[in-house]
């Protein structure tokens, strides 16, 4: 049987490395030499062996690649966020393309309640300050605020959104949201306008897919809306906010407080932030478990075989 | 129930913030110990010696004042003590009793904070929040590419050391997170659905992480010892909302350092402010200074109780939140 030739855009994990090298024949992007010129001869010297693209939420299959691929079928990309995906492209050449959804919900869930939390109790803060030498007395101490009971607004109510939901009512949190339509749960309160969604809670989460519409969703409003004591949690992409209105407003405290694993420029978060005390950073590490990641390359992985085989895919896109 | 012209009298023996000052003086005539500037027994003979000695007084956990017998003996019109923490090992429980004076603490006031914090210590050692916190912020992300992958949460075992108002809380909160939620208590308790050991180091053998939720006493000093921890074994995580004696705090650094547990989240310790200087250096390692109880809302709930229990005692009722002799308190 002819081997699979997937390319593989970035190293992105060793496991799923090491088995599409054992599984398919795997060649590197990175492999070739530095430079725009050297990098289009690697791939036409490549093209016509490359199949398969396995990609990431930062490094995808985007026009420019698709094109220089007349021999591709198929993306498999590691991560649920395909935003970085030229679908419009796939669809007219009949690329089929797979995420990994389901199996990292958990995780970027887990993530989420654990940077409100973070940054409401602000234990990264404390961290650092005893890291730091500067507790020297007992009873040092300032009031943050409870993470119990806070209005939590969540952007999106997929599969993510309500892992994020039923963690935080255990936490007696009130859920309202904003999606595309109105989704089935009636205890969940519905807002058809961000900005009344932003105006209505204490912790918005961000947990929507990115696209045209998406894009800065978090916008200025929505951030005026939050408040000096709200508190902006961003577990999806970095576009979904406007990241200079972002920077200024936490800067000037007219955002109380930011839990941030995703930042547009990754990995270069804004230089402004890395000195503040009320936000709490992270380096997208959304699914970064040795569990997940497992199971995130054993999608792609049985993705790739399945194709491979002409039998049905098992989390295709489109 | 005292008249507005005849505000019953108390022994405040805490620094209290200006609301809760005031709120005290709009139902009480306050003695206070620190604002007089007088020693303690000097104040406490005044007290005794005034027209209408106070019956009830306020204490905290951590200041000077210890409610012993010679305490008592000094301040023999003092029927109630109120503390303002939740443990009471500044109050010799057993005189108390033996002279009928009622004893309250803050009841369930700390219980949500405790929880919350304990549960985002956890989260924040198996995802490492604040060590990779620290990479973005030194500029290492774009330097050295992607931090290396955290301990996933769900479906892990957790043990709960003391099921009371705060493990209790933490159980319902992991359990949205997909947690197993096993405990040890000093008795079993039939109206929860988790599994229960007699004792930590079983606990410990077939947990993934264990969380110190007890209070501390003669039994629970050093409940985790080294045994625990080598049962806890090298993907074990511990979480320390309970007080820094629950733990031998040598055999912890040690474990630590030596790679027998994965981590540790920590916001008590043996000696505070006195923070082992090896953990300075582990990433694995979350440190906090004592500040899991420390919220505005927590602030007011406990003034709001406080004043609950003066008004219940001087009403005549029981207690909202009285410690028995024998009790272990949250």
């Amino acid at each position: 049987m002819e081997s699979l030739g997937v390319l593989l855009l970035h190293p992105m994990n060793a496991y799923l490395e090491q088995e599409l090298d054992r599984r398919f024949r795997l060649i590197r992007l990175w492999d070739a030499p530095p430079g725009a010129d050297a990098r289009a001869a690697f791939l036409r010297a490549n093209a016509a062996a490359i199949r398969a693209v396995v990609g990431n939420a930062g490094y995808n299959a985007d026009a420019a690649l698709i094109d220089a691929l007349p021999a591709l079928e198929i993306v498999a990309s590691f991560s649920v966020g395909i935003d970085r995906v030229d679908l419009a492209k796939c669809r007219d050449r009949g690329i089929r393309v797979t995420n990994t959804p389901d199996v990292l919900t958990d995780d970027v869930a887990d993530l989420a309640v654990g940077l409100a939390i973070a940054a409401l109790r602000k234990i990264p803060q404390a961290d650092r300050y005893v890291r730091a030498g500067l507790w020297k007395a007992k009873g040092d101490y300032t009031l943050t605020t409870r993470f119990s009971g806070k209005r939590v607004a969540i952007l999106g109510l997929g599969r993510i959104g309500l892992a994020v939901a039923k963690r935080a009512e255990a936490f007696d949190c009130s859920i309202s949201y904003h999606s595309r339509s109105q989704k089935p749960f009636p205890n969940y309160r519905f807002f058809t306008n961000v900005v009344d969604l932003a105006a209505n809670c204490d912790v918005l989460i961000v947990a929507c897919l990115l696209n045209a519409e998406t894009h800065h969703i978090v916008s200025r409003e929505v951030i005026h809306a939050l408040g000096p004591e709200g508190v902006l949690i961003n577990i999806g992409r970095g576009a979904h906010v406007d990241e200079p209105e972002l920077v200024s407003a936490l800067l000037e405290k007219r955002l109380g407080a930011a839990g941030l694993d995703v930042f547009e420029h990754e990995p270069f978060p804004p230089e402004q932030l890395l000195g503040l005390d009320n936000v709490v950073l992270v380096p997208h590490v959304g699914s970064d478990t040795e569990e997940t990641c497992k199971a995130m390359a054993d999608l792609v992985l049985q993705n790739l075989e399945a194709h491979a085989l002409n039998k049905p895919l098992l989390t295709p896109v489109i | 129930m005292a008249s507005a012209g005849c505000m019953p009298a108390i022994l405040l023996c805490r620094r209290p913030e200006a609301s809760f000052s005031a709120a005290l003086r709009e139902r009480f005539r306050v003695l206070d110990f620190l604002a007089s500037g007088e020693p303690l027994p000097t104040f406490l003979a005044a007290a005794a010696a005034a027209p209408e000695p106070p019956r009830a007084a306020v204490v905290t956990g951590g200041c000077s004042v210890r409610v012993d017998a010679w305490f008592l003996d000094a301040a023999p019109s003092i029927r109630c003590v109120v503390s303002t923490g939740a443990g009471v090992d500044h109050i010799d429980l057993a005189e108390c009793a033996r002279r009928g004076v009622a004893v309250g603490n803050s009841g369930d006031v700390y219980s949500t904070d405790v929880a919350d914090y304990a549960v985002g210590l956890l989260l924040d050692v198996l995802r490492q929040l604040s060590a990779a916190g620290r990479y973005v912020r030194r500029g290492s992300w774009p330097v050295q590419g992607d931090y290396p992958l955290g301990s996933k949460l769900g479906g892990k075992r957790v043990g709960i050391i003391g099921l009371g108002n705060i493990g209790s809380r933490v159980a319902k909160r992991l359990e949205a997170f997909g947690c197993v939620i096993q405990y040890n208590s000093r008795k079993p308790k039939d109206s929860v659905p988790y599994k229960y050991f007699p004792n930590v180091h079983d606990l410990a053998v077939e947990s993934d992480m264990l969380i110190v939720a007890c209070a501390l006493n003669k039994e629970t000093r050093h409940i985790v010892n080294k045994n625990v921890l080598e049962a806890l074994g090298k993907s074990g995580v511990i979480v320390n909302i309970g007080r820094g004696s629950n733990i031998d705090e040598e055999e912890l650094v040690l474990a630590l350092k030596e790679g027998k547990i994965a981590g540790a989240g920590l916001d008590v310790f043996e000696h505070e402010p006195k923070v082992p200087a090896e953990l300075f250096s582990m990433d694995n390692v979350v440190l906090s200074r004592h500040i899991a109880v420390f919220t505005k809302e927590s602030r007011s709930d406990l003034h709001a109780h406080t004043i609950g229990n003066l008004e219940a005692f001087f009403s005549g009722q029981p207690l909202l939140s009285p410690v028995q002799a024998d009790s272990v308190v949250q």
